[in-house]
């Protein structure tokens, strides 16, 4: 029964979906560990959706359901900030901030959580339609 | 003989084009953010009426009585088509999510009505069976 496969499809968005909440919230608790080294520094990290195809019906449909592809770091230069009075600060006084925005992963946030919500309605959906499907002629 | 596919006529076949085209719909929303992703939607009339063409046996049209009548045969892949999106996006994905959101609300209200007709044809065939 072709139905079943909305339910995977439904599923994957809302495992990516959810892998998206968590880098915003890794962004969101990371925003202020600051670092004596630009290299050791945090990056804001995204990830990187794709749609995978395969051949999932009997009629050789392909059904693309969406994966994790990866997830990059952002290649923004950290942001130096001058605070020789703190212990992390390197030998002229600075130190680095991640270069997290966190405006843009407020959005990003309100992004996912709406993608994963569409996603929980097409399966909530589906499911009723199926059930009434197997009420049928009683 | 009673033919049961004859009964129930195009509400089986649409019920299962329904459900294919809740599954490109629900395709659509889960790959709302996936970068090049092109949305797609079925051609519900195309695709109703190759079920259509099949169920009945499309044969071809003959003018003259010593033309040869053929069986046509509709093509087996359910015309499946890109939707063209209402504004370009950067990272070339086309899909308009509250669009997708319409179209499977629209599609399951559908699916509904084709249940509705499909149970009422078997309480039909429920009382001419049990005669009460």
């Amino acid at each position: 029964m072709s139905t079943f496969k909305v339910f995977d499809i439904a599923g994957s968005g809302m495992a990516a979906q959810s892998v998206r909440l968590n880098t915003v919230a890794s962004n969101l608790a990371n925003a202020n560990s600051v670092s004596g080294d630009e290299r050791s520094v945090y990056r804001a990290r995204h990830p990187v959706f794709e749609a995978v195809r395969h051949a999932l019906g009997a009629d050789g449909a392909a059904a693309a359901a969406v994966r994790v592809r990866g997830i990059t770091e952002s290649d923004a230069p950290p942001l130096a900030r001058y605070e020789p009075g703190n212990p992390l600060a390197n030998a002229e006084g600075y130190v680095f901030a991640p270069n997290v925005n966190v405006v843009e992963q407020m959005v990003d946030m309100i992004s996912a959580s709406r993608s994963y919500q569409s996603n929980v309605e097409v399966m909530n959906t589906s499911k009723e339609l199926l059930l009434a499907t197997l009420r049928l002629g009683q | 003989m009673f033919d049961i596919h004859a009964h129930l006529g195009l509400h089986a076949e649409a019920l299962r084009l329904r459900a294919a085209r809740a599954e490109l719909i629900a395709e659509n929303l889960a790959n709302a953010d996936t970068p090049e992703f092109k949305a797609r939607d079925l051609d519900f009339r195309a695709a109703l009426a190759a079920a259509a063409g099949d169920a009945r046996g499309v044969s071809l049209a003959t003018t003259s009585p010593r033309h040869v009548g053929g069986v046509g045969t509709s093509s087996p892949d359910a015309p499946v088509r890109y939707r063209v999106p209402l504004a370009p996006s950067l990272d070339g994905n086309t899909v308009d999510v509250q669009v997708e959101q319409a179209a499977f609300a629209e599609n399951a209200v559908r699916y509904q009505a084709t249940l509705t007709f499909l149970s009422s044809r078997l309480r039909g065939l429920m009382t001419a069976i049990t005669g009460q």
